[in-house]
């Protein structure tokens, strides 16, 4: 997967999480937080939907890189770029 | 033969969830979703623990502990349950206070409070708003050392009525106190009160039903009556439990049981780490509760302006030791009107008072029903202020106290909300202490109640699918 493909995948998830919030303004520097509805449990869904549908565990201790979409993708990279999207 | 009740249960599972409270059955739902092989067994012979509802003859249906939460539970339902669920909670508009410093009824989101502020208790409106927004930015891990008695006294000095207005539904809904820590107030306070109140149309057996549904759909096996009496350990990791004459084995073991009753009774402290052990011993429990269950005459309306939830109190001063006193001063009254239960003819209300379990455990039996006797009639003329022909049109009426709690939750103390904040970090501990086991029910405040457990189940069910999912991919360490 190209980070733009984890990217998609990832608003993919945030459409899914939070279906009133407009997507396409969404500044990939800036906290989610600052620009979404989103409490502790939407990013355990986050989370647990990367794990379902790619096998992908994100430990507890790194939740913090999931902040924004910059940094999701870039600790997503590693993990992810081997895989196929789906 | 005593019918098996676990005569359809396998030898073996991927996961057993111990308990069929909300956090329980949510993370067997999740689990069982998930594709994982889940075997949920509940001493009672009933699903939902805490969450629970009995009848009586005439037709009388008293819900237990639905009296209200935060509106949360429409998005976690929605997600975690099905829509059918999500899509049958309500608001309810009608929060009422009674008592000697205030009467006022309001719907509980943050605009009305602030309305409120200023305008009945002359508050300036920039005190309001830094309240409110330092409750916000609470975090569970922040400092503790701040008490909320101390967070009220630094935003509302000398102000002991804003603390009762803003401290006492929480207390209800939770049993914290002004000498827990600030954040597991704040937690609660802007998840609850930032928002409004709400309640499950079609009651509490409706919704327990709906999750039964829903278990079978995700695959679960469910197995009522089934006290599990020993969690099985083996070099240090869990290998299933003891149910009865069976052993079931599993590779996780979720436990819904009491936090203090997993570890001494369950597991037993040989399993842990002394300095674990110690840490456990620590964990407070919370209070319990004594309730007071009235059915008005079928046909019989109460006007609704009695509102939904009455936290009502002849005592001058908001305090916890006057809170947990035999000596009742102060009650919530929950109103069901039919609009809650369709199809019903009939209103009820439910009287619930935080107490403490030593102060009923070792009564004599006669003392102990008289005692019961006692509370029924005390409520109902605290009830009588504000239904004065209460006792013309109340057919029935009977109490529970912190030994009814016990009794049918088996919970350590008839604790109704788990335990103090402490408990929160050795529940999470425990997996680091044995392989495969977790904890997943009310502790620590912010995760008890309806949503925090329902929460605090999906939070565990995530544990165990990483757990189950590393053994797969190292198969060297699975046995």
């Amino acid at each position: 997967m190209t980070n733009a493909e984890i990217r998609d995948v990832i608003l993919n998830i945030l459409e899914g999480i939070t279906p009133d919030d407009d997507l396409t303004t969404l500044k990939d520097d800036a906290p989610f937080r600052e620009q979404l509805e989103l409490d502790s449990m939407d990013f355990l869904d986050i989370v647990m939907e990367i794990r379902k549908r790619y096998r992908v565990q994100v430990p507890e201790e790194d939740y913090e890189q999931l902040a924004s979409m910059a940094s999701t993708v870039a600790y997503l990279e590693p993990m992810m770029k081997d895989l196929e999207k789906v | 033969m005593p019918k098996d009740f676990l005569k359809h249960a396998k030898d073996e599972y991927d996961v057993i969830v111990i308990g069929s409270g909300l956090a329980g059955l949510t993370a067997a739902n999740m689990l069982g979703r998930g594709g994982l092989s889940v075997l949920l067994l509940e001493q009672h012979y009933k699903l939902g623990g805490m969450a629970t509802w009995f009848r009586r003859s005439g037709g009388h249906i008293f819900d237990v502990s639905l009296h209200g939460f935060p509106v949360g539970m429409i998005k976690s339902c929605r997600r975690y349950w099905n829509s059918e669920i999500a899509d049958s909670i309500v608001q309810l508009k009608g929060i009422r206070f009674d008592n000697p410093m205030f009467s006022l009824t309001t719907t509980f989101n943050r605009e009305d409070f602030t309305r409120l502020l200023t305008g009945q208790f002359n508050v300036p409106a920039e005190n309001i708003a830094a309240f409110f927004d330092a409750a916000r930015a609470m975090n569970f891990y922040d400092d503790q050392r701040t008490t909320t008695g101390e967070l009220f006294e630094k935003h509302f000095p000398g102000r002991e009525d804003v603390i009762r207005l803003l401290m006492e539904p929480i207390t209800y809904a939770n049993g914290s106190t002004l000498e827990d820590p600030a954040v597991s107030y704040g937690i609660v306070f802007s998840n609850f009160m930032s928002k409004g109140v709400y309640t499950f149309v079609g009651g509490t057996d409706r919704l327990i039903g709906l999750m039964t549904g829903e278990l079978e759909r995700s695959g679960v096996d469910v197995c009522i009556r089934s006290d599990v009496e020993k969690i099985i350990v083996q070099r240090g990791r869990v290998r299933g439990v003891q149910v009865g004459s069976r052993t079931i084995k599993a590779r996780a073991v979720v436990s819904n049981s009491n936090l203090v009753t997993t570890i001494f009774q369950l597991v037993g402290e040989e399993h842990f780490d002394r300095d674990f052990i110690d840490e456990a011993r620590a964990v407070r429990l919370n209070n319990s509760s004594c309730q007071v269950y009235m059915a008005f005459k079928p046909g019989v309306m109460i006007d609704e302006s009695q509102g939904d939830l009455l936290f009502s109190s002849t005592a001058p001063l908001f305090r916890t030791e006057a809170l947990l006193s035999r000596d009742i001063t102060s009650r919530t009254f929950s109103f069901y009107y039919p609009r809650t239960r369709p199809g019903t003819d009939r209103c009820m209300v439910v009287s619930s008072t935080n107490a403490r379990h030593e102060d009923w455990a070792d009564l004599p039996e006669e003392e102990y029903e008289a005692s019961k006797r006692d509370l029924v009639k005390t409520t109902l003329d605290a009830l009588e202020k504000y239904i004065p022909n209460a006792r013309e049109i109340i057919v029935h009426a009977e109490a529970s106290t912190p030994r009814t709690f016990q009794h049918y939750t088996r919970h350590a103390q008839g604790a109704s909300f788990g335990t103090k904040f402490e408990g929160l970090a050795v529940s999470r501990a425990l997996p680091q202490q044995i392989t495969g086991l977790l904890h997943a029910g009310s502790v620590g405040i912010i995760m008890s109640g309806w949503l925090g457990a329902i929460n605090y189940g999906v939070i565990v069910a995530n544990d165990v699918e990483s757990l189950l999912m590393k053994d797969e991919l190292c198969p060297a360490k699975k046995s």
